[in-house]
């Protein structure tokens, strides 16, 4: 039987160290509302999500009082809205109007996000996709709970460099629209190579081709929970280290079984994935740096960061493995500067570049993530941004991805303000050098070749 | 059957057992272990509750507790025994 050691532990995991379920996304496909017509086609996209949605906040209420646990995000994904509405939109505008469903659906559920708002474009476009990603700024401006992704490579298919062009135009004016709110925006739009089908955290939430009509996935987190643990494990060796890191691991993420399970049985939707991350918040102790700094390092940036994300990462992975019945999404530690207070403090004190987050991003989750930089980047730039990050990927034959905020009217030194769990950021510059000739060719990079690794 | 853990910390004083199983006797829920200590003046106590008779409106009834434990001063949690077995055991 349970004891009150046991009890106690898990109860200050929750309390004292931000433990939580960070998100139970519900994935909804929309391929069955596909219609000719744009007035059918929105219509049937909000009945559908209000229909399964419906229960979804109040469910994760529900489960919050049952276990005791917050369960901090409850929120919807949805198939490429490119696909969806490619026989039904003639004109950019089209594409607005299913945005603005998504939105009134989303507020309707209580969600505070939903995503999908999406192009799967690794190889080409239609041109449909494209006129679809022409209207990414004014969807994102006129919307306040849709995220929006384009998936613009993959190992398989190589680089799609006339997505990556258009995304950094597609970025910089996304952020010119929404330059009254420090051009949030861009903290709703994200560029990635090889993108998970079932990733369950947004802003690069949407559920793929390859899922079912509905699906949960939950997300778990608990930066806190490690950190504390590792409190003891100063003068340790590495595999001891590396035990205790596993053992936090799947601790958390059992928890995140336990929610999964409850949610699906509770609104009769098959259980998806559990993504095993770690996903800091601004709450002070929710950080990663903070993780990398109880390993040993005098602040995330250091030399040895990329060592101690690497070890940390894959430690994660194999702790929640055998913790969860499927594991997918991005599983992995984020590194979203903006999120993370301490990670932010490193920016802010120059002790972290935009060159070193590349650097991490080769061995954790996700990429280039929740980056304030100067308003004045040009989009040719913000491109070879982009370009850089999907090479990480493609040839890692990991998922990378880029969610940068160019803060029009503001340089580097000053600070960028999104609010909630998007947090604020230290605007940090960026690379001098122009890279427009190399932005501006034709066509793709090709998919590496998968031998020969060095 | 059904199971349920309540814990309870805060400042010792008269009546803190007597109220909360009170309050669960009205409810149908049989206690099944019970351990309890005090440090430095601060009471602390864990239950494993049977709660099958009130496993349908399950909220209603943690909610209760917590409200009773306000009354109380003191800080109340009661949870499904599952987050712990899940997290504690393989």
């Amino acid at each position: 039987m349970i004891n009150l050691y046991e009890v106690s532990q898990t109860n200050h995991m929750i309390e004292s160290e931000n433990l939580d379920v960070r998100t139970i996304t519900l994935g909804i496909s929309l391929t069955d509302c596909i219609s000719d017509s744009i007035d059918v086609l929105c219509k049937r996209i909000y009945d559908k999500i209000t229909r399964l949605g419906r229960d979804l906040v109040k469910t994760g209420e529900e489960i919050e009082k049952e276990f005791g646990i917050p369960v901090v995000n409850k929120r919807v994904s949805v198939t490429p809205i490119a696909l969806v509405g490619a026989s039904a939109c003639k004109v950019e505008e089209d594409y607005v109007r299913i945005a603005k469903t998504l939105d009134k659906a989303a507020q309707d559920i209580g969600i505070n996000f939903i995503g999908g708002y999406s192009a799967l474009v690794p190889k080409a476009m239609t041109p449909a996709e494209e006129m679809f990603i022409r209207s990414i700024p004014k969807a994102l401006s006129v919307t306040e709970c849709v995220c929006s992704s384009v998936v613009a490579g993959s190992t398989r298919t190589g680089i799609n460099m006339d997505a990556v062009r258009v995304m950094g135009r597609i970025v910089r004016k996304t952020a010119e629209l929404t330059a009254a709110e420090d051009s949030i925006g861009c903290a709703k739009l994200v560029v990635l190579c090889n993108a998970p089908d079932d990733n369950p955290f947004m802003a690069g939430s949407f559920l793929g081709v390859t899922e079912g009509d509905s699906v949960i996935n939950v997300g778990v987190s608990g930066p806190g929970v490690v950190r504390h643990a590792l409190e003891g494990a100063h003068g340790m060796s590495f595999a001891e280290l590396c035990d205790m890191i596993k053992k936090t691991a799947f601790k958390i993420t059992r928890v995140g079984q336990l929610v999964a399970g409850r949610a699906c049985e509770m609104l009769d939707v098959p259980m998806g994935i559990i993504d095993l991350s770690l996903a800091p918040t601004p709450a002070v102790g929710d950080s990663i740096a903070d993780i990398l700094t109880e390993m040993g390092l005098e602040h995330a940036g250091a030399p040895g960061t990329t060592a101690a994300l690497a070890l940390l990462n894959d430690q994660v992975k194999k702790g929640g493995v055998m913790a969860a019945s499927y594991v997918g999404g991005l599983s992995g530690a984020f590194i979203p500067v903006s999120e993370d207070a301490s990670m932010a403090l490193s920016a802010a004190n120059g002790t972290i570049s935009i060159e070193k987050l590349e650097a991490m991003t080769c061995v954790c989750s996700v990429g280039l993530d929740m980056i304030a930089i100067p308003g004045d980047t040009s989009e040719t730039t913000l491109s070879g941004i982009m370009a850089d990050e999907m090479a990480i990927g493609m040839v890692n034959g990991k998922t990378t991805a880029v969610r940068i905020i160019p803060v029009i009217g503001k340089k580097a030194g000053e600070r960028a303000h999104f609010g909630g769990l998007l947090g604020d950021a230290p605007i940090i510059p960026v690379g001098k050098g122009d890279c427009s000739e190399f932005i501006g060719r034709n066509g793709r990079i090709p998919a590496p070749i998968h031998s020969f690794k060095n | 059957m059904k199971k349920a853990v309540i814990t309870v910390v805060g400042k010792d004083s008269v009546g803190i057992i007597a109220r909360v199983c009170t309050y669960m006797a009205d409810c149908n829920v049989n206690i099944l272990d019970i351990s309890q200590t005090i440090v430095d003046g601060y009471f602390n106590m864990m239950m494993i509750v049977d709660i099958t008779e009130v496993d349908h409106d399950f909220a209603g009834f943690s909610g209760k507790i917590i409200e009773i434990g306000e009354e109380l001063g003191m800080d109340i949690h009661c949870q499904r025994e599952d987050i712990f077995e899940s997290m504690h055991r393989i």
